[in-house]
């Protein structure tokens, strides 16, 4: 159209760019928390880990000039995280689930004390690739800008989906969380698994939020998570522990949380509290449609301490 | 030594504590060695409404004699009461602002009523005579300056489309936006203003879907009303859209796109009111004012302004800082539902009450309150 606007188009194509934009942390801390739970283990704390990679992801590009040693100090603070998480919980009777909200308390207090110098400064931000150059049209191509992590991300869930059915490690890691008692009679250690599990589980999520500080909505404040990590952990359990799942589950909230903007700028400007309630709205629906008394909770690992 | 101890003090001692006072020497005249506390809801380096009043902040601490203390993210629950009680107790505070709009009732109140000789100042003019005589609560006409930013933005839009992403749809907010879209369509009766609400004061990543979402649109320049304009202004920028600031000046986050912004100016208003204190003058409780009374300013304006939208901006502005004032609300409005909301031939002035009620957005705004 003449005037630059696509009228009705914006709101698919929102809801496809934002599937793109806004689920890459999502699927980064889905992923991660799969594996962890998929141990045995579940960890809680991933909105503190998600928070304090987004701040030292920006903290590092902003010292270093690189967004990339960035995204790489996000990954260790997370597996930092992880490490605690896991090491907390292999002592006796401890349970994970409170230990989870410790520290995701923790994360998220750190990160906003050691994160107040960097609300000011702009940091270099990852850079984006463009898939949109076939389209003449800006809104296209605005939504096709990709970035990296994005691509590294959906390489990943078959990687893993991969991984769990054909490698000796994801057999360990499924082992350890169906029963550790199988586990410790071939010899391994659970905790050690779980502690692995754990610190990869973090190194993931603390690069999901390496990706909201870095790339969108592109720069560290407070409110940046809003509860994303915590979300993206529910959607673990109603992706039934598959990554491939998880992949799909992300995609669909990032897409949800574009929805109530988009119509509001194509003129949907009633209920627009519901349209923004999308995502919440969308999980219910999902649990509810997924869940009937046969088949609750399919696909959970037994060692897992909310199917225990 | 606050002020609430000096009158004690005079009594107890007599002109003891003067005499120390005055051996001390050097002191200033104003206001002795008084301690003013600031609270605030968020992160005092927002780029946004906390930055404001952190910079307002900053000003008193350049007076001899002052001492600011300060304590951010305080959530509007009885933590602000905590805090008020341990700057009073702990840090002898005499003077306090707590910033944020929901401190105000209860919490400030029963703080009022608990400390009666000391000053409490809050942010959001909700002050009513029920209200203890201690507590005040000043505001500023920002709407002005976003009439200005209107004005800006109306003369830089190719499409004649700008967009609005805001938080709710509380009277401040609607007459900020409907006040930018009036300013807009002064410089371009065709021009509309689309408005986008988030559902909250701090959404980044709603913030920043609005904003993608209101450039595929069409949109060309934006503003916003939320608490941290940096996501708006960075994303906006990074879409080739210009951008009108909020709360502070966001030029240095984007220094091309950044067109004009809408202000605060406390570090203008805070060293007044200290100054009327120490003058003996009682601050009125309900405290008000726009470009003329310095609460408010615009930034300075960017390079992509033209001429033409420089000149016209600046008479509008000229007309508001004159004695007679300026009615952005003239008579005849309608809105967009196509009622008339201000009747032909009364203008509401600036300090019209029913400003502050307002519900409505304009014609040209595309959107619906609720």
């Amino acid at each position: 159209m003449a005037d630059g606007s696509i009228g009705l188009w914006t709101v698919p194509l929102a809801v496809l760019g934002g599937a793109i934009r806004v689920s890459t942390p999502f699927l980064f801390v889905s992923l991660g928390e799969c594996i962890t739970e998929r141990s045995g283990r579940i960890n809680l704390g991933l909105e503190g880990t998600l928070v304090m990679g987004a701040m030292s992801a920006y903290g590092i590009s902003y010292l270093t000039g690189s967004p990339w040693l960035g995204v790489l100090a996000a990954g260790i603070t997370g597996a930092l995280l992880g490490a605690l998480h896991a090491g907390i919980c292999s002592l006796p009777r401890v349970n994970d689930v409170a230990v989870g909200i410790a520290l995701m308390l923790f994360g998220t207090g750190l990160a906003f004390y050691l994160g107040k110098p960097l609300i000011e400064p702009t940091a270099p931000r990852l850079p984006a690739i463009d898939f949109g150059w076939w389209s003449d049209i800006s809104q296209v191509r605005a939504a096709l800008r990709v970035n990296v992590l994005f691509l590294i991300g959906v390489a990943l869930a078959p990687i893993l989906y991969w991984a769990f059915r054909t490698t000796r490690w994801g057999l360990l890691i499924r082992t350890a969380g169906e029963s550790s008692d199988a586990a410790r009679a071939m010899g391994h250690s659970v905790l050690l698994i779980r502690l692995r599990a754990t610190m990869v589980g973090g190194f993931l999520a603390g690069i999901g939020g390496s990706f909201l500080s870095l790339f969108y909505p592109g720069s560290w404040n407070e409110g940046l998570s809003s509860g994303q990590g915590i979300t993206a952990v529910a959607l673990v359990i109603f992706a039934r522990w598959d990554p491939l799942l998880c992949l799909w589950a992300s995609l669909a909230f990032g897409g949800a949380a574009a929805l109530g903007p988009a119509l509001q700028s194509v003129g949907v400007t009633s209920g627009y509290h519901l349209f923004n309630a999308a995502p919440y709205i969308l999980t219910l629906a999902i649990m509810i449609i997924t869940c009937s008394p046969k088949r609750t909770l399919t696909g959970a690992p037994a060692e897992l301490s909310i199917t225990r | 030594m606050d002020f609430g101890r000096i009158s004690r003090r005079h009594v107890l001692q007599g002109g003891a504590a003067l005499t120390l006072g005055a051996a001390a020497g050097a002191r200033p005249a104003l206001a002795a060695d008084t301690t003013i506390g600031f609270i605030y809801v968020g992160s005092r380096d927002d780029y946004g409404y906390n930055q404001a009043h952190a910079q307002g902040a900053a000003a008193l601490k350049k007076i001899p004699g002052l001492k600011v203390v300060e304590e951010e993210k305080v959530p509007e629950t009885d933590a602000v009461e905590k805090t008020i009680e341990s700057m009073i107790n702990l840090d002898g505070a005499s003077l306090l602002f707590p910033t944020s709009f929901g401190y105000y009732n209860p919490h400030m109140i029963k703080m009022a009523n608990k400390f009666p000789k000391l000053r409490f100042e809050h942010c959001g003019g909700l002050w009513s005579d029920k209200d203890p005589k201690n507590a005040g609560s000043y505001f500023g006409y920002i709407d002005e300056a976003q009439y200005i930013s209107g004005i800006i933005a109306g003369y830089t839009s190719k499409t004649g489309k700008l967009g609005f992403v805001a938080a709710k749809p509380i009277p401040q907010v609607l007459r900020n936006i409907n006040a930018f879209a009036l300013g807009a369509k002064l410089a371009n009766p065709k021009a509309t203003t689309q408005v986008i609400f988030t559902g909250d004061w701090s959404m980044p990543v709603k913030e920043a879907e609005a904003t993608n979402s209101l450039i595929d649109q069409g949109v060309d320049v934006l503003t916003c009303h939320v608490d941290g304009p940096k996501t708006m202004v960075e994303n906006a920028a990074r879409r080739g859209a210009m951008v009108c600031g909020y709360h502070v000046n966001q030029s240095p986050l984007a220094p091309k796109a950044y067109l004009t912004g809408a202000e605060w100016n406390w570090e203008a208003l805070y060293p007044k009111f200290v100054k009327m204190i120490a003058a003996g003058e009682t601050i009125p409780n309900f405290y008000r004012g726009g470009l003329k009374e310095e609460i408010v300013k615009t930034s300075p304006y960017g390079e992509a302004v033209s001429a033409e939208a420089r000149k016209h901006a600046d008479e509008v502005k000229a007309k508001f800082l004159s004695a007679e004032g300026y009615a952005i609300f003239k008579g005849g409005l309608v809105d967009n539902k196509g009622k008339t909301v201000i009747p032909a031939g009364t203008d509401r002035g600036q300090k019209d009450p029913e400003l502050e009620k307002m519900d409505y957005l304009v014609e040209g705004v595309i959107g619906a309150t609720s």
